[in-house]
C-alpha cells in the first residue's frame, strides 16, 4: 500500500499547497471589495478553455489513482507464492511502436492547429485516431495470442492482472476515441478547425497520458 | 475590467420551455439537484424499512415467519451500502452540492452542465440495478456492506451468484457518475467563482463539498478496483481475493489470492468515505450554526485548515478497520496514532461550533435544532470512535454492538441531522415556502431524542459483549437475560423513529403547496444564494447580471450595521454607508 498511500499524499500536499498560495492565511473577516481577488489583476482564467483542460487534468489524477491502485494490489498479490510470471510477449513491442507514433501524431494536430495547417491537422488528427485504433487491434491480438497459448484469465494471478490492466487501459483508449471521433465528425462537417483546438489539445494531452501510463504498465510487465 | 465567469454564457441559451426538457432531461443544476436528492431519499426509505424489519428480528426473535437468516443478512447489506452510499453521499454531494455549489458562489450553473445531467442518470441507473438485485433469483446480497470476500461470493451465502453481482455492477456505475460529478463540482469551484469571491471567501459549505469531492475522486477509485477484482473472481474464476478452500466439501478452482488484499483496497476507499460524508455535513452545519446564532463563524480560517488536515489525514487511517484482522503490531501502532491524531483537528471544528454559539444571539429556529442535535450525537459518536481506535480496546469490542452504536451516532445520526437540518434551512429557497414550524420541532425533538433510545443502549450491550451481525441473540453463559429486554426496547424505539419520519414527509407535501410563502431571505443570512432575484431562483441564477462580492460570508452582528447581517453582494466599509442609507 506504500506506493499508493505516497501518491495520495503528495496528490493532497499538491492540494494543500496551492490552496496556500491562495491568500489561506488572509484575514477576510477584515478586508472588503473585490480588489482582494487575485483575479482581478491576471484577468486570466474564466473561460471554456481553461476549465475544460482544468478537469482533463484532474481527470487524469483520478485515472493516476485508479491505476495505482491497481498496481498496488500487483504488488501484494506477487508475493503470495503461486506467482508464474507470463513470458514478454515480443508483440507488446510493437503495439507499444504504435501508441507512440499515435502520440506523436496528435501533437502534430496540435502543432496544426496553433499554426492554421489545416491540411496537416487532417491528416494528423487521423492519424492520431488510426494509431490508436490499431494500437488496440495489437493489443488484442497479443491476447489472442496468449490465450492460445494457454494463459487463460484464470489460471494465473499474473496472467489475471495482465489481461485485466490491458484491457482497462484500453478502454480508457476507447473513450479517448469517442471523444476523438466527435471531434473528427465535425472538422469533417465543416465546422471552423479553430474552434475544435479544445478538443484536439485535450485529445493530444489524453494520448501523451495513456502513452506514459501504458510505458508505466509495461515496465512492470516486464520487469516481473 | 469586465470579467464575465464562463457559466455566464449559458445564460445567452433560452431557458428550456418544454416540460420534459426542463423537469426530466434538465441541465439546470437545481433541477439535477431535487432529482438526486428525491432519488436519495426514496431509495433511503427503502433503507430505513429494512433496518425496521432487522430491528423487528432483533427485537422479537422467531416471531416473523419471513425473516430468514438470509433474509436478514440481506437486509443488513442493503441496508448498510444503501444508507452510505446511495443516500448520504449522493444527497450531501450530489443533491446539497448541486444546488449549492453554484449558488454559493455565484455561477449560473455548472461548468459542465450535459456531463452533470449524465451523473444524475448514472446514479439512477446504479440505484434500480441495486433494487433490481431484490427481484432476482437468490435475492440481493447479504455479505455484509463490507462484502468481504471470500465468503461474498461463496455458496452459502445469500446472493451469492446473481445479487452480489448487480451490487458490484451497481456499486461502478455509481463511481461512473460521481466521477462525473465531482469533476463538475471540482472545475465549478476552481472556475466558476464570481467576482470578488476568493477561496477563502467560500462560505465553509462549498469548502466541505469541495474537499469532500476531492476525497471521493481520490478514494472511489479504491472501490472500484475492488469491485472489479471481485466480480472477476466471481464470474471468470481468477484468484485476486479468494484463496484455496474447501467449500461445502468441494475443492473450489480458486488458490492463492489474499482476502486481506480486499479489505486493504475497500477501506482504502471507506475510512476517506467517512470524511465524504462528513465533510459537507460539517461545512453545512458551520453555515446554520452562524446564520442562526446570528454569530460570525468562530476561527474560519482553523475551519477550512482543519477541513484540509482532515482530507490529508483520511488518507492514512484506514487499517483501523481491520485491527481484528490481524497485523503487525507496529502497523497498529501507527494507524493508531493517525487515529488519535486525526481527532485533533475534528476537535477544533466541534469547539469552533460551541465557541460560535457561545453569546450568540440564538435562535432555536428548527434548522438550529438541528445543527445543535448534531454537536452531541457527533461529540457522543467521536468520543467512542477514541475507544476503538485503540487496538486493545477494539479487539474485545469490534465484533460487538458497541461498533454498531459508535457508527451510527457518529455517521449515520449525525450527518442525517445535518441533512434535516439543511433542509429545514433551504427549504425555503428551493421552493419558495417555509417548512411547517411546529411539525418541524416535533420531528426534531421525537428524531433526537428517539436516535438516543435506540444507539445509546446500544453501546451498553456492546460492552456485555452481545455480538453483532448475529440473526438472534439467544441464551448464553455471559449475556444476561435481561439483555434481551434492553433488545426489545431498542426495537420499540427504531420503529417509533422511522414511524416518526412520517410528521417529515407530511411536512414537505404539505408545505410545497400550503405552506407559508417564504421571501428571499428569511433566514436574514449573509451567503449569496439568499440574494438571488427570484426565489426560487430563475434559469441562470441570477438575471442579467452576476453578482459581486465585497466581503467574507459571516459578517453577521457587525458593530454599527443597521441590520444585524450584512450580505456578501454589500459593498463599502463595513457596510455602513450602504446600509446606512436606509435608515432613517
Amino acid at each position: 500500500m506504500n506506493i499508493i498511500v505516497l501518491f495520495m499524499v503528495a496528490v493532497m500536499a499538491i492540494f494543500v499547497w496551492w490552496v496556500v498560495l491562495q491568500r489561506v492565511t488572509a484575514k477576510t473577516w477584515l478586508e472588503q471589495g473585490v480588489d482582494v481577488d487575485p483575479r482581478e489583476a491576471d484577468n486570466s482564467g474564466y473561460t471554456p478553455y481553461v476549465a475544460g483542460k482544468l478537469a482533463l487534468w484532474v481527470f487524469l489524477v483520478v485515472i493516476t489513482s485508479l491505476f495505482l491502485l491497481f498496481v498496488t494490489a500487483y504488488h501484494m498479490r506477487m508475493h503470495l507464492g503461486d506467482w508464474r510470471p507470463l513470458p514478454d510477449p515480443g508483440a507488446l513491442w510493437f503495439s507499444t511502436s504504435l501508441l507512440v507514433v499515435a502520440s506523436i501524431a496528435l501533437q502534430g494536430a496540435r502543432y496544426a492547429i496553433v499554426r492554421g495547417q489545416w491540411r496537416l491537422l487532417h491528416s494528423a488528427y487521423a492519424a492520431g485516431g488510426v494509431f490508436a485504433l490499431a494500437f488496440l487491434a495489437a493489443q488484442y491480438w497479443v491476447w489472442q495470442q496468449l490465450s492460445d497459448a494457454g494463459y487463460l484469465v484464470a489460471s494465473n494471478p499474473a496472467n489475471s492482472f495482465f489481461y485485466l490492466l490491458t484491457g482497462l487501459h484500453g478502454v480508457h483508449l476507447l473513450g479517448g476515441l469517442v471523444v476523438w471521433a466527435r471531434g473528427g465528425a465535425k472538422l469533417l462537417a465543416g465546422e471552423s478547425p479553430r474552434s475544435l483546438r479544445l478538443t484536439v489539445e485535450s485529445c493530444s494531452v489524453y494520448w501523451h497520458y495513456l502513452l506514459l501510463l501504458w510505458l508505466g504498465l509495461f515496465a512492470l510487465l516486464l520487469r516481473t | 475590467m469586465e470579467q464575465l465567469a464562463i457559466a455566464d454564457e449559458a445564460y445567452v441559451h433560452h431557458e428550456p420551455t418544454s416540460f420534459i426538457s426542463r423537469y426530466i432531461w434538465s441541465q439546470d443544476h437545481k433541477v439535477i439537484a431535487i432529482q438526486y436528492g428525491m432519488t436519495a431519499i426514496a431509495v433511503g426509505l427503502v433503507a430505513l424499512v429494512l433496518s425496521g424489519l432487522m430491528r423487528l428480528q432483533l427485537g422479537f426473535p422467531h416471531s416473523f415467519d419471513f425473516i430468514s437468516p438470509s433474509a436478514y443478512y440481506q437486509f443488513i447489506t442493503m441496508h448498510g451500502m444503501i444508507m452510505v452510499i446511495y443516500l448520504l453521499t449522493a444527497l450531501l454531494l450530489g443533491g446539497f452540492g448541486n444546488y449549492l455549489i453554484p449558488l454559493m458562489i455565484g455561477a449560473r450553473d455548472m461548468v459542465f452542465p450535459y456531463l452533470n445531467m449524465l451523473s444524475f442518470w448514472f446514479y439512477l441507473v446504479s440505484v434500480l440495478v441495486l433494487m433490481a438485485s431484490f427481484f432476482v433469483p437468490g435475492g440481493s446480497s447479504g455479505a455484509g456492506w463490507t462484502l468481504y470476500p471470500p465468503q461474498a461470493i461463496l455458496p452459502g451465502t445469500p446472493g451469492q451468484d446473481w445479487g452480489i453481482i448487480l451490487m458490484l455492477v451497481s456499486l461502478a456505475i455509481f463511481i461512473i457518475a460521481f466521477t462525473m460529478g465531482g469533476l463538475n463540482y471540482v472545475t465549478t469551484v476552481l472556475q466558476a467563482r464570481t467576482r470578488g469571491m476568493t477561496l477563502m471567501r467560500m462560505p465553509l459549505t462549498v469548502w466541505g463539498i469541495f474537499v469532500a469531492t476531492i476525497l471521493g475522486l481520490l478514494a472511489f477509485p479504491a472501490l472500484f478496483v475492488s469491485a472489479l477484482m471481485m466480480m472477476l473472481d466471481q464470474t471468470l474464476g481468477t484468484s485476486f481475493f479468494m484463496p484455496a478452500l474447501l467449500s461445502q466439501g468441494e475443492v473450489l478452482d480458486h488458490e492463492g489470492g489474499s482476502p486481506i488484499l480486499f479489505q486493504h483496497l475497500f477501506w482504502f476507499f471507506g475510512h476517506p468515505e467517512v470524511y465524504i460524508v462528513a465533510l459537507p455535513a460539517f461545512g453545512i452545519v458551520s453555515d446554520l450554526i452562524s446564520t442562526h446564532a446570528r454569530k460570525n463563524i468562530f476561527g474560519y480560517r482553523m475551519m477550512v485548515w482543519a477541513i484540509l488536515a482532515i482530507g490529508v489525514l483520511s488518507f492514512i487511517v484506514w487499517a483501523h478497520h481491520m485491527y481484528v484482522s490481524g497485523m503487525h503490531p507496529y502497523f497498529g501502532f501507527f494507524f493508531a496514532v493517525t487515529t488519535l491524531i486525526i481527532a485533533v483537528p475534528t476537535a477544533i471544528k466541534v469547539y469552533n461550533w460551541v465557541l460560535t454559539l457561545w453569546q450568540g444571539n440564538i435562535h432555536l429556529t428548527v434548522p438550529m435544532l438541528f445543527a445543535i442535535g448534531f454537536i452531541f450525537t457527533f461529540v457522543n459518536g467521536g468520543l467512542t470512535g477514541l475507544f476503538l481506535g485503540n487496538v486493545v480496546v477494539d479487539l474485545p469490542l469490534s465484533d460487538t454492538y458497541f461498533v454498531v452504536g459508535h457508527f451510527h451516532m457518529v455517521m449515520g445520526v449525525s450527518p442525517v441531522l445535518v441533512l434535516f437540518g439543511a433542509i429545514y434551512h433551504w427549504f425555503p429557497k428551493i421552493t419558495g415556502r417555509m417548512l411547517n414550524d411546529t411539525l418541524g420541532k416535533w420531528h426534531f425533538w421525537l428524531t433526537f431524542l428517539g436516535t438516543y433510545a435506540i444507539y445509546l443502549p446500544m453501546h451498553y450491550l456492546g460492552i456485555l459483549g452481545v455480538p453483532r451481525r448475529y440473526y438472534a441473540n439467544l441464551s448464553t453463559d455471559f449475556i444476561p437475560e435481561s439483555a434481551q429486554d434492553m433488545n426489545v426496547g431498542i426495537t420499540i424505539a427504531a420503529l417509533f423513529v422511522a414511524v416518526v419520519q412520517i410528521v417529515f414527509l407530511i411536512n414537505l407535501v404539505w408545505s410545497l403547496r400550503h405552506g407559508k410563502k417564504a421571501d428571499g431571505n428569511p433566514w436574514g443570512a449573509t451567503s449569496l444564494e439568499w440574494q438571488t432575484p427570484e426565489t426560487p431562483p430563475a434559469h441562470g441564477n441570477w438575471g442579467p447580471r452576476l453578482p459581486v462580492v465585497y466581503r467574507w460570508a459571516y459578517d453577521y452582528s457587525v458593530p454599527g450595521a443597521s441590520r444585524d447581517f450584512i450580505p456578501q453582494t454589500v459593498p463599502g466599509k463595513e457596510g455602513r454607508e450602504a446600509e446606512g442609507e436606509s435608515q432613517p
